[in-house]
């Protein structure tokens, strides 16, 4: 968790989707193109009314489904705007198309995800089911703890997705209900800050320069879409230093200072668990309470899943005895889940490498106890006393 | 103003199995009737005053009429935990007659504090609702009567917030009708009667709340 040097009487009481809605008010896109779903709604809701009030500037589009709202969001960013929408589960499903036309065409849109499982069964409450399911439509994906980082990260998130090097669409998320509808303290900054920190936006080949007249959406056979996908690896490669050169730009700004990932109390660390999201919160929680009671426990939290920061992971891991990956997602290839999978390659190449076992937890929505994050550090523990790892794939909270 | 606290020192709930790291508070109330509005004022409130705070409802099927849990987290220090609350020290119940329905002393911790809309007295009230656990006290304020006679709607969640900061020993009544009033301007700029109403319904209640 980021950390502030404001005291809490500075902030103020938000949601999560205040705080994000209030992060889009300050960004003030050209275009928002949008269509309400549980739990993401209100960051639209608020905007409009920040819209109604004469706030922004925004040309707000209201479209009759979130495949329409990636595509008009396309078409704004087409056109050369600064381009947003918001939304979640079943609103990103339908979105999936799209998604590839927003990356694949390299536009720079910034997208505020709530994670939310998928149906069916139906279900509004949190898992990341939804944006691990588009983990390679291309975009990058960044994932915050509590409303402050997603506040934080939907301002970095401009930058990023903007920058000359990388020129790729970013999803921000937060966690369902959990971070969406729970109030916390944000510290925000002021609007004057917030412009001058993401700069106007200067669209690279916009279709409206009339002067300068360009192909959009071409077709791309044998002969070039290779070369472009190759591009857009190439983009991919470049981001992870543009998201620590921003966030070192955006620590000077805020006082709080982002990097691909956060390493709690890992340095000596024989114990870690790997987590993503608000789940990271209660797992801090757990390492102090073990800290205290003398267990080498440590966490590492994933801030960017896409790109996978693989080399930097291994490098941050390598001296754990036993980790416990935790997956809020099972992608039900009946191996484990997704940060599981990417995780245990990324470790492949060390010379001695960490044991490893995968929890999959709150699907669902399903509430993360205390005391299942220390069940975990336990069979970390036993993990080392036996020098084996058990298991490869346990479920946490989950009725047999 | 001095107002007598009615609560127990902090020292004391330390050693009782509660948190001592933050105050954790459970709110009990129909659809409609404001538990989820009470919680995020709470968190309102007491971030105005300085605190690390959480506010979080129980989502599920919303109706009118239906049971509704929400709740707090407060705290000096910012607070990490993402998890529901099972043991709060404090809980607040907008409507009593929830009670065949919903345990409110449930998950309560020795020396935690159980606080009733109700015009009974605390002794009466432990005795309707058949609270037999003594580590638990029992306070009780009429937020309903209190509600009507300043906000002129039996809508009971500002008086409630007042007796709660009370009986929680949180903020005391000044820096707390502040707080309320600034964020009510916020909300109800046009209405300046509802803000006056709701700052004297969170003082009523703050001072009428009766302990054992």
């Amino acid at each position: 968790m980021a950390v502030n040097k404001q005291s809490a009487a500075e902030s103020q009481a938000m949601t999560g989707n205040e705080a994000l809605a209030e992060a889009m008010r300050q960004i003030n896109p050209d275009v928002v193109a949008a269509y309400p779903i549980t739990p993401a709604t209100e960051i639209v809701q608020i905007f409009s009314s920040f819209h109604a009030d004469g706030l922004v500037d925004t040309e707000l589009v209201l479209v009759e489904s979130e495949h329409s709202a990636m595509s008009a969001v396309i078409g704004a960013s087409a056109a050369g705007a600064r381009a947003m929408t918001a939304t979640s589960s079943q609103g990103l499903a339908l979105m999936h198309e799209m998604l590839y036309i927003a990356s694949g065409s390299r536009y720079p849109i910034v997208m505020p995800v709530v994670n939310r499982a998928l149906s069916a069964p139906l279900n509004i409450h949190c898992d990341h089911s939804d944006t691990m399911g588009s983990r390679d439509a291309g975009w990058v994906q960044i994932y915050s703890e509590n409303a402050q980082e997603g506040y934080d990260n939907v301002i970095q998130a401009i930058r990023i997705a903007e920058h000359n090097e990388v020129q790729v669409p970013v999803m921000v998320m937060i966690d369902g209900f959990i971070i969406s509808h729970g109030m916390e303290n944000v510290f925000t900054l002021d609007d004057q800050t917030v412009r001058s920190f993401i700069g106007p936006f200067k669209p690279r080949f916009p279709l409206l320069d009339v002067d300068n007249p360009v192909s959009v959406g071409p077709v791309d056979f044998t002969d070039f879409y290779f070369e472009h996908k190759r591009q857009h690896h190439e983009a991919m490669v470049k981001v992870k230093p543009v998201i620590l050169e921003i966030a070192e730009e955006y620590a000077k700004i805020s006082g709080r200072k982002y990097g691909l990932f956060e390493e709690y109390m890992l340095d000596d660390a024989e114990v870690a668990v790997v987590v993503i999201s608000s789940a990271a919160g209660t797992t801090r929680y757990v390492v102090d309470k073990l800290r205290r009671a003398g267990v080498k426990a440590g966490m590492l939290k994933l801030r960017v899943f896409r790109p996978f920061p693989a080399e930097e992971l291994a490098e941050a891991l390598q001296h754990v005895k036993a980790i416990a990956v935790m997956d809020r997602a099972d992608s039900l290839s009946a191996q484990g889940g997704p940060l599981f999978a990417e995780l245990r390659s990324a470790l492949f190449d060390l010379p001695k490498r960490p044991l490893t076992t995968n929890y999959i937890y709150g699907l669902g929505g399903r509430d993360v106890p205390v005391a299942d994050i220390e069940s975990v550090f336990n069979d970390l523990l036993t993990t080392v006393s036996t020098g084996v790892a058990g298991p490869k794939v346990r479920f946490l909270g989950v009725r047999e | 103003m001095t107002v007598q606290p009615l609560t127990v020192e902090r020292e004391e709930l330390a050693t009782s199995g509660a948190s001592s790291e933050f105050i954790e508070i459970r709110w009990h109330g129909r659809g409609g009737q404001g538990a989820k509005t009470a919680a995020l004022l709470m968190g309102e409130a007491a971030s105005g005053a300085g605190k690390y705070v959480q506010a979080f409802p129980e989502y599920g099927p919303e109706r009118m009429g239906a049971p509704v849990v929400a709740y707090n987290r407060i705290s000096d220090g910012p607070i990490m935990l993402h998890c529901g609350i099972e043991n709060p020290r404090f809980v607040a119940v907008l409507d009593i007659s929830l009670a065949n329905q919903v345990d409110f002393a449930a998950g309560i911790p020795e020396g935690g504090a159980l606080l009733l809309n109700t015009s009974l007295t605390p002794a009466q009230a432990r005795e309707k609702l058949n609270i037999t656990n003594k580590s638990i006290r029992v306070y009780t304020v009429d937020a309903s009567l209190i509600s009507k006679e300043t906000i002129g709607l039996p809508i009971p969640n500002t008086p409630m917030l007042g007796a709660l900061n009370r009986v929680a020993g949180l903020l005391e009544l000044e820096p707390l009708l502040a707080s309320v009033r600034s964020k009510l301007q916020k909300k109800f700029r046009n209405k300046p009667e509802v803000i006056d109403g709701n700052v004297e319904a969170v003082k009523r209640a703050y001072l009428e709340v009766q302990g054992e």
